[in-house]
């Protein structure tokens, strides 16, 4: 038990790889595909499960390292002549979604159960591949490793995209690898400019993030890494202009592949922006600011436009996160304690409710083979409760009070407001929410209201018990943070003001202390 | 010129020096010997030559190995040296040969050209490596220089019955013979300047020299010759004509260790002579390098036999490893070396691949060929996938820590602020870093055919135990590189280090 809790992250990572290396040496032959699928589902439940001490843990005082204030540290040295090491350590902002990473891999598999009948061997191996690629991101505390994990996770996204895709899935898979590793360069670059500044600053060789954020690095440098890792970020949230790649691989990707994209990749992005583009650049994220918010209000409106004028519901659920990840951006950049808390909020609550939405479109594809909007109406009248798991997920989407959503945008909007430059910049989130509950709840009434007057809709099957397995914990969530955000809230109160504390000095009082430090 | 002392006693003299090239005697023995016993083979039995060239390599490595704790400062009147940076090559292209030879022998029985001769001269050729790589004297430098070359004509040019093997023999040969012209004349005009042919004292008596038009137009002509060797634009038209038509081994072999062997004496001469007018050429390679990657990465697009995209790709490659040489500082020596060590796995083991799908009557080398390759064989699908991804330069692989070297001496350079022509350095590490998702474009074509694509041509590959254990080094060795990097790392600094 103690080896397990000293090495938790490490275990949490790569436990994934147990699955895939049983899945490798399973007999061959179609006639193992069902026991492939169990040992998958198993080993991604169990991966949820050892994840779970990371919350119950988190403020045991022997988890927590006094110099930084980080948890579950583990340090070794990787490659000692570059000074990379392999460091583990996260922060509530991490933890939170290091557990949605956890979660949501399980249900995208689980929700593969009946959609995936050909290569299963392969497409398992892939998504628990994903998996350790994603929860690496999240917990690497070294620069080195952190790019490694980051580009690690191309290559089965890439196959899960092209193999089990639509029809246009070869052009989208290598346009999301092709965008992606443009930025993903371009971040190595600003690495390493990082790295050749501490060492003529400091003398030491390293690629310790947390050093990293005490760096004091002159402005015209500042401004050179920020526009890199920029790049490197923003096409992986994607902000506007650099989102074109996003709608081509969620409308081809299959289901399961869309509920990790939108729930799960796309956070690494934003997570990027917090943990390091923000602490460690802070005057060229300030000197930017302007630009920035610019891009993330145009993201907000001109997804939600774009959405609107969807006839595809999975299109239209993509362009929505164009919009949603514009919020988070212009919670995290405008960085006053209250929006980037919300912001960082807002990530968990899209992965939970556009995850979720991913799955609800994929559910009516797997029956009908088609996601048109025109083909569908009346659907509420056959799946009631099919239609209730959709409406929650369409008002926690659109920011409804008790469910998930308005409490991230109310908590960016708020935050915005604080900020005595840029407070009427929150009209435009404001017109963002309008419009976000224009599309959704017309996508809903033209696909669940209305006559039942399609003759291939009328026999539809309810959902099935594993389908509606998948919609629970997701449910308990959005409405868990809708009434009491104060549990996720308070694993955030200490990064945040950390990250505020650097990149607005002084300008603001830091949010209240936790509680449950106090134990 | 120092005084030379009388030698007294031949053999002692030669027992002592003669350790240094021990490697290299070695190879040129069992050369000859397989040349002399060549009558004695029967027809059909003529495999016999290529397991007398492991034996001769392995030979050559166990003493490589044996003197690898006792570096030599020179041997022969400082005509050859055995330092670290000699040894590290060394052991490269012996991997490299030992690597040719495995996955040769049941190639060239599919060409239906087994001969003897072939594995002899691919071990003259390994021995010329080793010669340049520890030539200190433009003399043996030139000798190696040239062994390795002729050598390497002939083996390009050993499908006889194939015109595309006989056109690409003969254009590599006169464009060889040219460039080794043009290092000559560059060669002569250092001689002119310095009156010495020891790397040493020339650098000692031009150390001086600023602004002297013969040893820049010297420079130039060696910078321009060596270009030719490794294959970087503008002098690359030879290669894709050359690796299309050499037997896929041999282009295999000349695209790993012909290249690290000339890298080995680009490195040595620009260290040694002319560190000091590092000025006078720094923006000129990096516009080099740059242009290097970039055409041999667009160009590489377009291709639809997979012997002329490795071609390319390998052009492309060229620039990534003439980058350490634009940094022009240790960390840039050592940088270049990892590169070159990592590309040799990683090259070796794509270019195995492309020879397992060369069989009867279907040549392999279409892109088309490679359809659905992961169905009937998903091991040897997902091994080609590792040295792509590996080529590319996506961790955790050896080839992305190759990359991240040849990037950070570069930056290295740019930071430390001491280098001249900073702005065309970030310029290359720019340009550089972007190649690497055009890169990714062509590797994935063929990754889509072997993955995507179901139809598959029905033949068996031509395996042999051979083919298999080159497979298996290679695939470890480009995981192994990528997870754990510190050994390599250490190799390819001690031999930086002996160079500076």
């Amino acid at each position: 038990m103690r080896f397990f809790m000293e090495n938790i992250l490490t275990i949490v990572c790569f436990f994934p790889l147990l699955g895939v290396a049983l899945i490798i040496l399973w007999p061959k032959g179609k006639e193992h595909d069902e026991s492939i699928k169990w040992i998958a589902n198993i080993v991604a439940l169990l991966g949820f499960f050892i994840s779970l001490p990371l919350i119950t843990q988190f403020n045991k005082a022997q988890n927590i390292d006094s110099e930084t204030g980080m948890r579950f540290v583990f340090k070794a040295d990787w490659i000692p002549t570059i000074g990379a090491q392999y460091s583990f350590g996260i922060d509530g902002i991490s933890m939170l979604l290091i557990l949605l990473t956890t979660l949501m891999g399980f249900i995208a598999i689980l929700s593969s159960w009946t959609a995936i009948t050909e290569r299963v061997r392969e497409y398992y191996c892939y998504f628990l591949l994903l998996q350790v690629g994603m929860l690496g991101v999240f917990m690497a505390l070294d620069f080195f490793l952190f790019y490694v994990f980051w580009e690690v996770m191309l290559v089965p996204m890439y196959f899960i995209i092209g193999v089990w895709g639509g029809p246009r899935r070869l052009y989208a898979a290598i346009k999301f690898f092709l965008y992606t590793l443009t930025g993903s360069v371009l971040l190595l670059l600003g690495i390493l400019a990082l790295y050749f500044h501490q060492h003529s600053v400091t003398g030491v060789w390293s690629f310790d993030i947390l050093a990293m954020q005490q760096l004091d690095i002159p402005m015209d440098l500042q401004t050179w890494i920020f526009l890199a890792m920029f790049l490197g970020f923003a096409i992986k949230v994607p902000m506007f202009p650099f989102h074109t790649w996003l709608p081509d691989a969620h409308v081809e990707a299959p289901t399961a592949g869309s509920v990790i994209l939108a729930a799960i990749l796309l956070k690494m992005g934003t997570y990027g922006f917090v943990r390091l583009s923000l602490p460690i650049l802070p005057d060229a994220t300030m000197y930017f600011l302007y630009p920035l918010l610019v891009l993330s209000v145009i993201g907000i409106i001109y997804g939600a436009l774009v959405a609107m004028a969807q006839k595809d519901m999975k299109k239209l659920v993509a362009y929505s996160s164009v919009s949603h990840l514009g919020f988070c951006m212009l919670g995290i950049f405008i960085a006053t304690p209250v929006a980037l808390e919300g912001g960082i909020l807002q990530m968990i609550n899209h992965g939970i409710s556009t995850g979720a939405l991913f799955l609800i479109v994929g559910i009516l594809y797997e029956r009908r083979h088609t996601r048109m909007i025109a083909d569908f109406g009346g659907l509420s009248l056959i799946m009631p409760v099919y239609a209730t798991i959709f409406l929650i997920m369409t008002l926690s989407s659109i920011g409804m009070p008790t469910l998930n959503g308005f409490i991230g945008e109310f908590m960016v909007l708020q935050g915005v407001f604080a900020d005595s430059t840029y407070r009427l910049w929150a009209v435009w989130g404001a017109v963002g929410i309008v419009l976000g509950a224009a599309y959704m709840l017309w996508l809903y009434q033209r696909v669940m209201l209305g006559p039942l007057d399609k003759p291939e809709n009328q026999n539809l099957p309810d959902l099935s018990g594993r389908e509606l397995a998948m919609f629970v914990p997701l449910i308990i969530l959005a409405f868990w943070i809708g009434l009491y955000p104060k549990t996720f809230l308070d694993y955030l109160h200490e990064p945040v003001n950390q990250i505020v504390e650097r990149v607005r000095p002084n300008e603001f009082s830091p949010l209240p202390a936790q509680a449950a430090l106090k134990e | 010129m120092p005084e030379l002392p009388p030698i007294s006693n031949p053999l002692e003299f030669f027992l002592l020096n003669g350790r240094a090239i021990g490697p290299q005697l070695h190879l040129i023995l069992w050369g000859l010997g397989l040349l002399c016993i060549d009558f004695l083979i029967p027809k059909d039995k003529r495999r016999i030559g290529a397991f007398f060239a492991v034996g001769g390599i392995l030979m050559s490595s166990l003493h490589l190995y044996r003197l690898w704790g006792e570096r030599m400062a020179s041997a022969f009147y400082g005509m050859i040296t055995l330092d670290s940076f000699a040894l590290f090559f060394n052991l490269l292209f012996l991997v490299a040969a030992l690597l040719s030879v495995l996955m040769s022998y049941r190639y060239m029985e599919v060409e239906e050209e087994q001969r003897t001769e072939y594995y002899a001269l691919i071990l003259f050729a390994t021995s010329g490596m080793m010669f340049m790589a520890g030539a200190i004297d433009l003399i043996s430098l030139f000798i190696g220089l040239e062994l390795m070359s002729i050598s390497t004509y002939l083996l390009v040019g050993f499908l006889r019955k194939s015109q595309r093997s006989n056109e690409a023999s003969l254009k590599y040969f006169l464009l060889g013979a040219f460039s080794s012209g043009i290092i000559l004349y560059g060669m002569s005009l250092l001689y002119g300047l310095s009156g010495s042919t020891n790397l040493d004292e020339i650098a000692a008596q031009v150390a001086g020299l600023q602004d002297n038009t013969l040893l820049t137009l010297s420079l130039f002509m060696m910078m321009a010759g060596l270009c030719f060797k490794i294959a970087a634009v503008p002098f690359h038209m030879w290669v894709p004509d050359a690796y299309e038509g050499a037997p896929t081994a041999i282009t295999a072999f000349m695209s790993v260790a012909v290249k690290a062997a000339a890298f080995a004496i680009f490195l040595r001469i620009f260290f040694v002579v002319f560190s000091e007018v590092r000025e006078s050429y720094t923006f000129v390679l990096a516009v080099v390098a740059m242009v290097t990657i970039t055409w041999g990465n667009v160009a590489a697009i377009a291709q639809q036999n997979i012997k002329r995209l490795l071609a390319y790709s390998s052009i492309a490659h060229a620039g990534f490893i003439l980058m350490g040489l634009v940094a022009g500082t240790e960390f840039g020596v050592m940088a270049s070396s990892m590169y070159l060590l990592a590309y040799t796995f990683m090259n070796l083991g794509a270019w195995a691949v492309v020879i397992l799908l060369r069989r009867q009557d279907i040549s392999g080398e279409r892109l088309e060929d490679f359809d659905g390759l992961f169905f009937k064989h998903p091991a040897l699908a997902i091994l080609m996938l590792i040295f792509f991804l590996s080529l590319a330069g996506i961790p955790p692989l050896a080839g992305f820590i190759a990359k991240y070297f040849v990037f950070a001496a570069v930056l290295d350079v740019v930071f430390a602020d001491a280098g001249p022509a900073t702005s065309i350095l970030v310029w290359l590490v720019v340009v550089a870093a972007l190649n690497v998702v055009v890169s990714v474009f062509y590797y994935f074509r063929i990754v889509v055919a072997m993955f995507i694509k179901k139809d598959y041509l029905p033949a068996p590959l031509s395996f042999s135990v051979g083919l298999i254990v080159v497979l298996v080094i290679t695939g470890i060795l480009t995981v192994l590189i990528g997870i754990y990097p510190q050994p390599f790392i250490d190799l390819a600094r001690a031999a930086s280090e002996s160079l500076i």
